[in-house]
């Protein structure tokens, strides 16, 4: 009776559970924590920058009300204060169903210490979507919610589903439309578990590794390059948990994504969700700036067009896909081609050629002006004869008359060209100096000076209007005659990548080296394939291998590093031997090598660890500590030597180490190899093997074996001794 | 006031979010919005009919903005302050016809409401002015004698009648707004039942072993047809799939759900097929005031089709879809352009909408209206909940319906709302 009592209550509450229905919830950042779109970022957060004349967050908050999500909390960092303005003052604050609250940070630095702060306010009850402010989509929610859902119920290690989005794969595509770096991603078709995730931007070298134990654990893996993250996710709770517990995780894809996949202690999983007819991107650079401002031009954002958006202040689409606002002042030999945006009180003068462009509110354009494909914001000024090409002009700019912007300039906020001035392509003009302090880490840089430069914004605001005179003597030769401002120099990459992220088109000969770099990697694929086969190039074969043991290298040291890090922590912490066997293991996976390199590496710790914890260099001291440590550790190291060529790989490593890194160990060699043979870590078979391998090499190889001759000669007489005995035995028989 | 704002909210936010499908649905939503609004309305003693056409009209521009394309909207917001309009015409008539006869057999009501006079001299002149409107055509009709006559005479002002008539004023205020919206729910009676209204006469039309042709799905045309078939008519329906939404499909599959015989064709075919069909039976976005159709994309082929056939074009349609405007006038919104990704995968197209290479300009232009214009010229034959009617006849009936006042729903400069 009680227990059916129980049971029935149980069944209460789980329907009780389904009832009390959670509002669908998201966490909107505010702030995308890079410098790619600076000189502008400095004086506005990027979410606030217009999109076809609208600011992206609106973008963003349109698609969260109409996707059915009830609550918003938007994370402000850079320039918090005018995030909130907005949103207050915008008809978000005051929506039916639909509440928008924001929560303010000074010192975040990245998006994970945005969620560790959310977690901490517990505002987060349930899925959410994670979303970027700065993200453009149409998507219909309902069915990667009920996915996620599902998927959830059978197994709650299932905390997160990313949406992709295929796109077509072209050799440049990827990188001339978003410009972003090439994407591979791993799925399992079936299931739409991610397995893998890499951008090509810490794989330069041409080729992913994949871990074995996934494609042992898969049945089908399908490896695909032509997929667009949308960097839409739905995530459960825990994923906000999760970042608290690695509080060195910042960046959503390269650290908690990775981190997921490769950690598989907690057997997270990330699933995908794949769109085909919605739209989603997110706007990471100037150049994915240009290509979503096309497309929602071309409308394939509807309903999140400028026409349907922006309800009061009428737009309309006229033919061929121009839109105007209700108040423009055309000229009548004006020439407006299609694709273009013009915003309210704009006016515009006499034999004006525009095309491809968006035209900001209250702007003024000359006459005999030539504006292509660029994004003019609002209030500029532009004279007579002025010729833009490509270019993003912000709010307040002065053009004065006959100046030049050539592809890919931006000018930011107030800037003033003189005349007859022609801005070289490319240039990054602004108001504000260029910040001199720089942080070799993209991402930290923003964090690092932005309170710095954020001071700076106001004093130059506070000052404008007192030392305009003054600012205008400075910079006066930077930008002509009457021009206010200071192009920056070129910083980012430091090579010349920057027609990489630009608003301009890539230039064709640079096109044509990307053919051409393209067609070199299928060449050298080509190659690599020849190698398999009989007939295979062996130069390239002897290249392919010397740059792969390169790199093996490089990432063996840093592995060995990190074990001897994780050992020392083990030995002063008195960790379990078994945690520290785990922990290793952690480190082996993530850096993809076999257990023969973590055995060696282990040693490798083991053997420093006695040398460093030796007061003196007095051989007897340091022999008793090295006991002493292979005896408490030796669980550890036989773990990983599952056989005679592991511990042959140990011995090789003593011998390294004695040669070079812990010269103190040399005389010790065939002490401590009497050791390990007595703790039964090393076989005899293994010695003597390894003693047989030497036989071959050079003299100066054979120092220690001629030094541990006596240990080696009294092994070999055991042995014959022991055959002996059993040759006499069968004998006997 | 809050409550019916909240509802204005949320109801411009789904017009502006494209969220309500099909004009039936937005014009019995507005219909029922705008009830809401005028039983909220607090009415001032004078000039009532004024306030209330006020406040519609705040409410109404404001939704009309929010969705320029569906012009149900303004229909039935036109439709409102009509129905205001006319039932203040009403009420003022019957007040002269009460006077005529008070004033002859009843002299002590009269004193008793001789109580206040003060108000009458402005109280009358602001009625006379917003309520004394030039008669339509149904009133014309209707009651020839009295009406008509009637306001122009009290324009011109006698006193005793002036007199009565602000007297009649406190019963009156409170009739007003109740007689309008009784017209407002008698309104949305007939947007929901007008499917069967239309319905009703599908026997007339539809005969025995005719092939019928329809593009795309409307609900008026389904019922139209299954009304045939419960009346025991057998015909044949072929359906034009519409795309790129297909709607046809969905409506080939109710069809055969009600046991009719349907053969799907793709829009192009229908040239080919038109000389076998005997009448074509389409619904309709819109129906402008020169007869002019705003229907699904694609049906101005099929007319022409018909056309070109001599087979008959006819046009269901409900009197919400009637809009007094004409497709010419500045303020009709006639397309809407959808997205791109209802004719193409986004996926397998992105290289060619790559702005990166070449000039940074696209090649590939992808265009998807919502909306043909069919002209007059072409519909044989509109099928309304009051009949059939030719297109030359649709300005006539939409006078019936609309006030010549309210074809631009603007608000007058003094309104504080």
């Amino acid at each position: 009776m009680g227990a059916q009592k129980k049971g029935a209550a149980a069944r209460v509450s789980e329907d009780a559970e389904d009832l009390a229905r959670h509002p669908l919830q998201a966490i909107l950042l505010a702030d995308s924590f890079t410098t790619k779109f600076r000189p502008i970022t400095l004086e506005r957060p990027k979410v606030l920058l217009p999109l076809a004349n609208i600011p992206m967050i609106d973008y963003t908050l349109a698609w969260l009300e109409s996707a059915g999500v009830e609550e918003v909390f938007v994370f402000c960092c850079a320039h918090s204060k005018q995030v909130i303005n907005y949103l207050e003052n915008s008809e978000w604050s005051s929506h039916p169903n639909f509440s928008v609250s924001t929560i303010e940070s000074h010192d975040s630095t990245g998006a994970g210490d945005a969620l560790r702060l959310i977690y901490e306010r517990h505002v987060i009850h349930g899925d959410f979507v994670l979303i970027s402010g700065d993200t453009v989509s149409n998507m219909s929610l309902t069915q990667a919610l009920q996915e996620h859902k599902e998927r959830r119920k059978k197994d709650s290690n299932a905390v997160m589903t990313m949406v992709v989005k295929k796109s077509k794969h072209s050799p440049i595509t990827q990188q001339s439309r978003l410009g972003t770096d090439e994407l591979f991603m791993a799925i399992n078709p079936d299931t739409k578990e991610l397995l893998c995730y890499e951008d090509k931007a810490e794989y330069s070298k041409g080729f992913i590794s994949l871990d074995k134990t996934l494609i042992a654990d898969n049945p089908s893996i399908v490896l695909h390059n032509d997929k667009q993250d949308c960097y839409i996710d739905i995530c459960s709770e825990e994923v906000l948990s999760i970042f608290t517990d690695n509080f060195d995780y910042q960046h959503l894809r390269r650290h908690f994504v990775k981190g997921l996949l490769v950690d598989d202690l907690m057997g997270y999983k990330i699933f995908t969700h794949e769109i085909h007819s919605s739209y989603a991107a997110r706007i990471d650079n100037f150049r994915s700036y240009d290509t979503v401002s096309k497309d929602i031009i071309q409308r394939w954002t509807y309903p999140f067009v400028p026409d349907v958006l922006c309800g009061n202040s009428a737009i309309k689409v006229e033919r061929q896909g121009t839109y105007r606002a209700s108040e423009v002042t055309l000229s009548r030999s004006a020439q407006i081609c299609p694709f273009t945006v013009i915003g309210q009180g704009t006016k515009i003068g006499n034999d004006t050629k525009i095309s491809h462009s968006v035209i900001g509110e209250g702007c003024s354009i000359g006459s005999n002006v030539t504006i292509e494909g660029s994004y003019v914001w609002n209030n500029v000024t532009i004279e007579d004869g002025c010729q833009l090409r490509h270019a993003i002009v912000c709010d307040g700019v002065i053009m004065k008359s006959g100046a030049v912007l050539e592809p890919g300039v931006v000018l930011s906020f107030k800037v003033v060209v003189g005349k007859q001035f022609v801005v070289p392509a490319y240039s990054m003009v602004s108001l504000l100096q260029q910040p001199t302090q720089q942080d070799s880490d993209e991402e930290l840089e923003y964090a690092d000076s932005s309170s710095a430069i954020t001071g700076a914004v106001d004093k130059v605001n506070g000052d404008a209007t007192s030392d305009l005179s003054e600012t205008r003597y400075g910079p006066t030769s930077e930008l002509g005659t009457g021009g206010v401002g200071y192009i920056w120099s070129i910083f980012e990459g430091g090579n010349d990548e920057e027609w990489r992220h630009s608003v301009a088109p890539i230039p064709t000969d640079k096109l044509a080296k990307i053919m051409l770099e393209k067609d070199k990697d299928e060449e050298l694929l080509t190659q690599d394939g020849n190698v398999v086969s009989p007939s295979g190039d062996l130069k390239s074969d002897s290249d392919g291998n010397a740059s792969d043991n390169n790199d093996n290298e490089g990432s063996y040291v840093s592995f060995e590093k990190e074990v001897e890090a994780t050992f020392l922590r083990a030995v002063l912490e008195n960790h379990e031997v078994d945690n520290a066997i785990l922990e290793v293991n952690g480190l082996r996976l993530s850096y993809n090598l076999a257990s023969v390199d973590c055995a060696g590496a282990i040693f490798y710790s083991m053997m420093k660890w006695a040398v460093e914890s030796s007061h003196n260099a007095r051989a007897s001291e340091l022999h008793k500590n090295a006991a002493a440590i292979i005896t408490k550790w030796k669980k550890l190291l036989k773990y990983y030597l599952h056989g005679i060529d592991e511990e042959i790989e140990v011995i090789l490593k003593f011998e390294e180490i004695c040669l070079e890194s812990c010269r103190e160990f040399s005389p010790l060699f065939p002490q401590i190899l009497h050791l390990l043979y007595d703790k039964e870590i090393i076989q005899e078979e293994a010695i003597l093997r390894w003693a047989d391998e030497k036989e071959g090499a050079d003299e100066s190889d054979k120092v220690f074996v001629r030094q541990s001759e006596s240990f080696l000669q009294w092994l070999r007489e055991a042995e014959e001794e022991e055959d002996e005995e059993e040759e006499e035995e069968e004998e006997e028989k | 006031m809050p409550d019916t704002q909240a509802l204005v909210n949320d109801f411009l936010n789904k017009l502006k979010k494209r969220k309500i499908e099909g004009s039936q649905a937005t014009a019995k939503q507005t219909a029922e919005l705008l009830r809401s609004v005028i039983s909220q309305t607090r009415v001032p003693y004078t000039n009532q009919a004024g306030a209330l056409i006020d406040s519609v009209k705040a409410v109404g521009e404001r939704l009309i903005a929010a969705n320029p394309v569906e012009l149900a909207v303004g229909n039935i917001v036109r439709r409102v302050l009509h129905i205001i309009r006319e039932e203040d015409l009403s009420l003022t008539t019957a007040a002269m016809a009460g006077l005529n006869l008070s004033a002859v057999s009843d002299d002590e009501d009269d004193t008793d409401r001789d109580d206040h006079p003060v108000l009458s001299a402005a109280a009358v002149a602001a009625a006379s002015r917003s309520t004394l409107r030039p008669p339509s055509l149904q009133t014309l009709l209707e009651d020839v004698p009295d009406s008509a006559a009637v306001p122009h005479t009290s324009s011109s002002g006698g006193d005793s009648e002036g007199k009565s008539k602000s007297a009649d004023k406190s019963s009156r205020s409170r009739k007003l707004k109740h007689d309008v919206i009784e017209a407002v729910n008698e309104l949305i009676q007939d947007i929901n039942t007008c499917h069967e209204q239309i319905a009703e006469q599908a026997v007339e039309h539809i005969h025995q072993n005719e092939v019928i042709l329809t593009l795309g799905s409307s609900r008026t045309v389904l019922e139209f047809l299954c009304a045939a078939k419960e009346k025991k008519r057998s015909f044949r329906v072929f359906v034009a799939e519409g795309a790129p939404r297909y709607q046809g499909h969905l409506l080939a599959k109710e069809l055969v759900a009600r046991g009719l015989q349907t053969t799907l064709i793709t829009d192009s075919a229908v040239f080919a097929m038109i000389s076998r069909v005997n009448m074509v039976i389409v619904g309709a976005h819109a129906v402008m005031a020169n007869g002019g159709v705003i229907a699904p994309v694609g049906l101005n082929m099929v007319a022409l089709a018909a056309q070109k056939h001599a087979v008959p074009f006819v046009v269901l349609a409900g009197s919400h879809k009637l809009c007094p405007l004409y497709p010419h006038n500045p303020e009709v919104l006639l397309n809407e352009l959808r997205s791109p990704s209802e004719l193409l995968d986004f996926g397998e197209f992105s290289d060619l909408m790559d702005f990166g290479s070449g000039k940074g300009a696209p090649l590939l232009h992808v265009v998807n209206p919502t909306f043909d214009y069919v002209p007059p010229k072409l519909v044989s034959l509109f099928i309304t909940d009051t009949g059939g009617h030719n297109p030359s006849y649709m300005y006539r009936l939409i006078a019936d319906y609309y006030s010549a006042d309210d074809l631009v729903v603007q608000r007058r400069p003094t309104s504080g709302n």
